[in-house]
């Protein structure tokens, strides 16, 4: 499945379109050295910690969309950033594990390749 | 003819919305000359970590990045408070960082063993009230 058509499905509001990418899993965690280290090639990362280094790390381990959970409120820079790399950014108002659920469960819906890791 | 190439990078100790665009054109630039993905993140992950705390805990620094087509070593040179416990530092989950630096995402302590865990060869020159030089180097 790829970002945009993950969220017309769950009905995410878009904070930056960027780039159309393959999910093929989920991610949570809000600490980012540990997701720096953990963090899947083409995950979702469901995350609640919403500024410019949450781009800087999704960029750099290629994960391939940043969901803010829970309805976190994000501010310019970070838009800024993520428009600058070109990094899908969406917001869910449920909290991190339905949000992960959610998305876990539409991606197997749609029978796509899914590893699933939350630390 | 060298068959080295090197990029120099300045860090600034205030910026911390460009925290981190050392580490992405680096990978960039790893990316495009065709290093292995693998290659790409380890050094993704040294890089940030590295860049990181230069921002946090030293006040900015320069990195010098040289890549051969055996290895990529990266420099890491700050001119901060420098770190009194080295075995301390490198314990997961230990951390120094401030309240306010931890509601961005960082303090848990992990970068430095990541940096550890992801290099082939890392070693922290510090003096404290001078400043700290980290080198890794990562094999091809
Ligand atoms: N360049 C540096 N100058 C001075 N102190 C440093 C430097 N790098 C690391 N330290 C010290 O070592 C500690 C551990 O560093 P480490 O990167 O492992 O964790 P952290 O930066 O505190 O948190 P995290 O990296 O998980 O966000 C820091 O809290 C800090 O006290
Ligand atoms: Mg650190």
């Amino acid at each position: 499945m790829k970002t945009y058509k993950l969220f017309e499905n769950l009905g995410y509001e878009i904070l930056n379109k960027g780039e159309d990418r393959l999910v093929s899993g989920v991610y949570c965690c809000d600490l980012l050295s540990v997701a720096m280290s953990k963090g899947k090639e083409n995950a979702a990362w469901v995350t609640v910690m919403s500024n410019v280094n949450t781009v800087a790390v999704c960029t750099l381990v290629d994960m391939s969309c940043i969901v803010l959970a829970d309805g976190s409120s994000v501010d310019e820079a970070m838009l800024e950033k993520a428009k600058e790399h070109n990094v899908c950014v969406m917001r869910s108002k449920l909290p991190v594990f339905e949000t992960a659920k959610e998305i876990f469960d539409t991606l197997n819906l749609f029978g796509d390749r899914l590893e699933e890791y939350c630390d | 003819m060298s068959d080295k190439l090197r990029f120099h990078y300045e860090v600034s100790g205030e910026d911390f919305t460009r925290a981190g665009e050392a580490s992405s054109d680096l990978k960039a630039k790893l990316k495009l000359m065709g290093a292995s993905p693998e290659v790409v993140r380890k050094v993704a992950i040294c890089m940030y970590e590295g860049e990181i705390n230069m921002v946090i805990h030293a006040c900015g620094g320069v990195i010098d990045v040289t890549i051969s087509p055996a290895d990529i070593l990266l420099e890491l040179k700050d001119v901060g408070p420098g770190i009194p416990d080295i075995e301390k530092a490198m314990q997961e989950g230990y951390s120094t960082a401030s309240e306010n630096i931890r509601s961005l995402g960082f303090g848990a302590g992990m970068g430095l063993s990541n940096m550890k865990k992801y290099s082939d060869e890392m070693k922290i020159d510090t003096v404290l009230g001078v400043g700290t030089t980290v080198t890794m180097r990562i094999n091809m």
